[in-house]
């Protein structure tokens, strides 16, 4: 009877059930939409670190993002390679720099340089082109979606970058970075000399541990040995680059921030309401309690209903961000939505509107069933 | 054979408001309930009535005095304590019926049931057989709008008999229902309370409703000033509490 109960305190009034889900509606929008945006900048900010073949990073002291890090200066590999339980160390430049356009203007870009046959870092999602096709004279690959901030029109377009001449011979698909700077793949040595940097310097090494080695141990190793930089896991280099874009530059605070604000306006909205609601069925409840009900069971038909918003806001909820999700499919600022994300809005949305009822519980607490006599 | 009362009240005083606005709803009243009889509680307004029929409802406390309802005492018991109590031992009948607009005639007795924690097949069977009891066996999907008040009334009836409460207190069960209604109401009520099982107490102030008492109590001014027996299918003339308070004097 509880289930009952409160689908038809709920569904009484067409016109309070249609503001409270537009309230839950609105509030699991908006925090899909933020942590949807965290969760897809954050994996743009990773997106090279993640793919990258290594368990361990020798980078410049401080390095703090992918992009934005200084210069190791070559020995670090001959160091690196002679330790126990290093498997490789493939060197791999990454810098901004600018690319003149053919149709005139520059744009920012970072340039990534390192060698396949390393089996460091390769583009992936190529769509055009083979990432063998690298080596040729002037070769770079560029993501499709930056042919507009590029100047060019497809594979086998020209450009400059800092006075090289570079001719696109691979195109990759969605590999877009937090910056909207566009990455440009090349091989390690064109990008130290677009790059200007000496020809055995690299901006990090990604070091593949041997099968069977500890890598907590290797890493302790390589520290030891290169106490003027640093060696992190794959995980570190990622903490640091989200921390660095996300936090640093005050964008995942306003996410989250965004998305504290959806929660709190749609608690407020469920309160209201479903408080709103509690009062005009007060003396309901006060038969209920003459009747003898516990006050548990009053309760129960309160979260009930709060439950059933929940679960009717939420369904609609969740429709429209997964439409706002495939729409922003292939804009500069992908909104994710994972099954955990997911379940997480669901458990968040129970949670609020749980919170929202406590107003309401708290006034049949105060509920004096001697008015059923007043009538 | 004397039957242990359903109902013992003693010395109960109820004091309701605070300060400056404390009144003395209930003056030392004691009374006696027995299973089996229909007993009307009459008075002006403001003689205390619902306010008696609150404590004896577990729904307020007394101020002073002891009352226990079945056999159990009620002094000292929590809000939840005295929700169980009425849970198990106390039916309502309100007189604006107090249904649930939402619930249909069946599940508004079915919730009386339910609060007790019983299970749903057994709700059911109750609930049903209750409804056919007050002879609204073709009503048991009806919802409260779509019924007269005489109906609504009975699908009260039938919600506080369903839980066979050891008492039915009724609020001015008549008083929203037309003539013929008003006595189909009380003269379930009167077989209602044939069940020796059973005690039944309306607040009334209906004197078409005297034919149907087995005793009827007087209470004024927070005091019961006339506590009048009367022998089965009696019939009533127009009460007179003048001459009935210069009989007392």
């Amino acid at each position: 009877m509880i289930i009952t109960l409160a689908l038809r305190n709920l569904f009484h009034d067409r016109i309070r059930l249609g503001v409270t889900l537009v309230g839950i509606l609105f509030s699991v929008v908006l925090v899909a939409v933020q942590l949807g945006l965290y969760a897809g900048t954050s994996k743009m900010i990773v997106s090279m670190v993640q793919r990258a073949d290594a368990d361990l990073w020798i980078v410049p002291y401080g390095a703090d993002s992918f992009e934005g890090s200084g210069a190791l200066t070559g020995s670090e590999r001959h160091t690196a390679l002679s330790t126990p339980g290093v498997a490789r160390a493939v060197p791999i430049v990454a810098a901004f720099s600018k690319w003149q356009r053919p149709t005139g203007g520059e744009q920012l870009c970072v340039i990534v340089g390192t060698d396949a046959a390393d089996g460091g870092l390769v583009p992936w999602n190529l769509v055009a082109g083979a990432v063998e096709s690298l080596n040729l004279p002037d070769a770079v690959a560029v993501d499709r979606s930056y042919f507009k901030d590029l100047g060019i029109e497809g594979l086998n377009s020209t450009a400059e970058v800092r006075g090289s001449r570079v001719r696109v011979t691979a195109l990759t698909h969605g590999i877009r970075s937090f910056t909207t700077t566009p990455y440009i793949f090349t091989t390690l040595e064109r990008g130290r000399s677009i790059l200007r940097m000496p020809p055995d310097s690299a901006t990090f090494y990604l070091v593949k541990v041997q099968d069977g080695a500890d890598v907590a141990t290797v890493q302790s190793d390589l520290a030891r040995r290169l106490p003027d930089v640093e060696v992190i896991t794959r995980a570190e280099m990622s903490r640091r680059s989200i921390a660095h874009w996300l936090f640093g530059t005050g964008a995942g605070a306003a996410l989250i921030g965004g998305a504290l604000l959806g929660t709190l306006v749609g608690t407020v909205i469920v309160a209201q309401t479903l408080y709103s609601s509690t009062k005009d069925h007060l003396n309901e409840f006060a038969t209920l309690r003459a009747l003898g009900s516990s006050s548990g069971y009053i309760h129960k038909v309160i979260l009930a209903q709060a439950g059933m918003s929940a679960v009717l806001g939420y369904v609609l909820g969740m429709s429209i961000a997964l439409i706002v999700v495939f729409v922003s499919i292939d804009t500069a600022f992908p909104i994710i939505m994972t099954p955990t994300l997911a379940a997480g809005l669901f458990a968040l949305t129970v949670t609020m509107c749980a919170a929202s009822a406590i107003g309401a519980i708290m006034k049949v607490m105060k509920l004096d069933p001697a008015m059923v006599f007043n009538r | 054979m004397t039957t242990e009362p359903v109902v013992k009240a003693h010395g109960i005083v109820k004091e309701l408001g605070q300060g400056a606005g404390k009144v003395r709803a209930l003056k030392g009243v004691s009374l006696e309930l027995q299973a089996g009889e229909l007993t009307l509680l009459m008075g002006p307004s403001g003689s205390g009535k619902t306010t008696l029929l609150s404590i004896l409802g577990c729904i307020l406390t007394p101020t002073e005095g002891t009352l226990s309802i079945a056999g159990e005492a009620t002094t000292g018991l929590s809000p939840e304590g005295l929700a169980d109590l009425r849970r198990r031992h106390v039916g309502f009948v309100f007189q604006s019926y107090n249904l649930f607009p939402t619930l249909n005639a069946i599940e508004n007795v079915r919730l009386a049931l339910d609060v007790r924690g019983e299970k749903y097949a057994d709700c059911v069977v109750k609930a049903e057989t209750a409804l056919r009891e007050v002879g609204l066996g073709h009503r048991l999907r009806s919802f409260p709008g779509n019924m007269s008040g005489g109906e609504q009334q009975r699908v009260a009836v039938a919600r506080a008999l369903a839980t066979k409460p050891s008492i039915i207190l009724a609020d001015e069960p008549t008083a929203a229902l037309d003539s013929e209604n008003g006595h189909a109401v009380m003269e379930l009520l009167s077989d209602i309370a044939k069940d020796e099982s059973r005690a039944v107490l309306a607040v009334t102030h209906d004197p078409r409703t005297h034919a149907y008492a087995d005793r009827i109590i007087r209470i004024e001014d927070g005091r019961i000033i006339d506590d009048e027996h009367r022998a089965s299918g009696e019939n009533v003339t127009r009460y007179d509490l003048k001459r009935k308070r210069k009989l007392h004097a």
